[in-house]
């Protein structure tokens, strides 16, 4: 079992989860974070104060998935997100020990489906 | 202790009986259309207060919003009794020496339904008191934009009753009061500029620099945590300000009218002169920049508003998104001091602006019981309303600090770095602005 964060572009959202659906994975958590990479944020400015450091809002995704679907999510990941600029984002893949159904306790791969 | 709270409570029971006798019937000099007007307009002006509250709330930090609407709120109400209490009859009251109204009004006693030709001849009475003390509310709370973010409520508490009586009172007297010396002088102000803003943006200043800097300052600041809230702010103050220029006309007519007309010009023309400077400067116009400019535009009619023309007005408002606009700009960064949301920036330096520019434009076609300033052949208003600047300028910012200080001394003026960094709205209400879940 792997769990996958995808950090991508607010606007992409919608074909992201679009991508997913067309290869069954159904279940993903969304959170609105801000953040910054080699892209870095656009330097806001109040009453001629400059803001220095800003940060970007940016979509996080989180999901778990049995291992033969890894490879269709990072697919579809990047099929939903990719625009070719430079703050398209990233997909970290990390190890899952545990995943455990909480109405059932049914655990490991059954749950996660 | 309660010996004080009986014979206070006594006092105000005698006082309210005394009030009763003297609601005589009401004269018949008084006018419908005029009063109808000031009433409006007194309501008017009581929504300025919650719209700046919004205009600052907007401006903070999310773990300040609540401290910065609790403060304006609080103003609203200490002001009010202060104002029935003893605080109209220091503003109005009979002259003594020039400098300060007697006792004579204070419990609201002489001040009924029966017009005051002195001040408004054909309104009741109490209505002019109830006009002005909408004004002696919203005067200390632009003060709030300054120490936002770090005062302690308790001193906020008292520092703005010290204030209201020890400067509002007694400034108000100079300019508004009959026998008051700035009035005598021949000096214009026609809804506030110098007892108003000059008189808040100076110790504003003066809060600036007796409290600090807030920890972070000036780069380790969040950004305005919601700027819809400071245009919803800003717009509501554009709104009142019909009340509050137009109403200070004290009648239904003409006078109204041109105060009126002249308020809404010099604040889009402020606006629109805050936008081009951003736009040259920054690249960009910024929101809160054109919200910036309009109050400032605002601000800086408000001494003018009775006296000059609409092409007047266009000027004035230039002039004050230009010379505000600097203020914030470069002397703010110049000189370090951490006026947190410019009261001094934009209601001193655009009071200033206004009470000098109506010195320049005032003209006796508007407002026969006016003068004529600069432009109209008479350079001798403007040294007059420079004049009042001064005056009033130092006196509210020494006094400011004198008090502020005291303050300090006596109970601390700034919560402890810990209480700063967690948030007033926390540390000061135990309350939380927004809840992060359902």
């Amino acid at each position: 079992m792997k769990y996958i964060i995808a950090v991508i572009q607010s606007d992409r959202l919608d074909e992201v989860l679009k991508r997913l659906e067309e290869k069954e994975i159904h279940l993903v958590t969304v959170s609105d974070v801000v953040g910054r990479g080699r892209q870095k944020g656009i330097a806001e400015v109040y009453r001629g104060h400059k803001e220095k450091g800003s940060l970007l809002r940016k979509i996080k995704l989180e999901i778990a998935v049995n291992d033969e679907f890894v490879e269709p999510t990072i697919k579809a990941v990047i099929d939903g997100a990719k625009t070719g600029q430079i703050g398209d984002g990233k997909i970290f893949v990390l190890d899952l020990p545990e995943c455990i159904r909480i109405r059932t306790g049914e655990r490991g791969s059954e749950a996660i489906g | 202790m309660k010996r004080i709270l009986i014979a206070v409570i006594l006092v105000l029971l005698t006082a309210g009986t005394a009030f009763c006798g003297d609601t005589v019937t009401p004269s018949p000099k008084i006018d419908t259309g005029d009063t109808s007007w000031v009433l409006i307009s007194t309501a008017l002006v009581m929504l300025m207060t919650p719209g700046l509250a919004f205009f600052y709330g907007g401006l903070v930090r999310r773990k300040n919003m609540l401290s910065v609407l609790m403060q304006c709120l609080m103003v609203l109400c200490i002001v009010s009794l202060q104002w029935v209490l003893f605080g109209y009859s220091l503003s109005f009251g009979p002259d003594k020496g020039s400098f300060i109204g007697g006792l004579n009004w204070s419990f609201l006693r002489n001040v009924g339904l029966t017009p005051n030709a002195d001040y408004a001849a054909t309104i009741p009475h109490q209505l002019f008191m109830m006009f002005q003390l909408m004004f002696a509310v919203i005067t200390p709370a632009l003060i709030i934009g300054a120490f936002a973010e770090r005062m302690k409520f308790s001193a906020f508490c008292v520092f703005i009753l010290l204030w209201s009586t020890l400067v509002y009172d007694p400034v108000a007297h100079w300019v508004w009061g009959v026998g008051g010396f700035i009035r005598n002088w021949g000096a214009l102000d026609f809804a506030g500029g110098t007892v108003v803003h000059i008189n808040a943006g100076m110790t504003a200043l003066a809060a600036a620099l007796v409290l600090g800097r807030r920890q972070g300052f000036p780069n380790g600041m969040s950004p305005p945590h919601n700027l819809p809230f400071a245009v919803l702010g800003a717009s509501l103050l554009w709104f009142g300000w019909f009340g509050f220029n137009g109403g200070s006309a004290l009648s239904a007519g003409g006078l109204a009218c041109s105060a009126f007309t002249v308020t809404h010009i010099a604040a889009a023309a402020a606006g629109v002169a805050w936008a081009v400077l951003d736009w040259l400067k920054h690249k960009k116009p910024t929101t809160l920049g054109v919200i910036t400019g309009m109050v400032a535009g605002l601000v800086a009619i408000t001494p003018a508003s009775g006296f000059v023309t609409p092409m007047g007005a266009i000027w004035i408002g230039i002039g004050a998104g230009v010379f505000p606009w600097l203020a914030v700009t470069y002397i703010k960064n110049l000189l370090g001091y951490d006026d947190t949301l410019d009261a001094f920036g934009v209601h001193g330096i655009g009071g200033i602006w206004g009470a000098i520019a109506t010195g320049i434009w005032a003209t006796k076609a508007v407002n026969p019981a006016g003068a004529d300033g600069l432009l109209y052949g008479n350079p001798g208003l403007l040294w007059i309303q420079i004049k009042a600047v001064l005056v009033t300028a130092v006196y509210s910012f020494v006094v400011g600090i004198i008090l502020l200080k005291v303050v300090d001394v006596v109970m601390k003026l700034r919560v402890g770095e810990h209480d700063e960094r967690v948030g007033l709205d926390l540390t000061q209400h135990r309350e939380a602005a927004y809840t992060l879940i359902d």
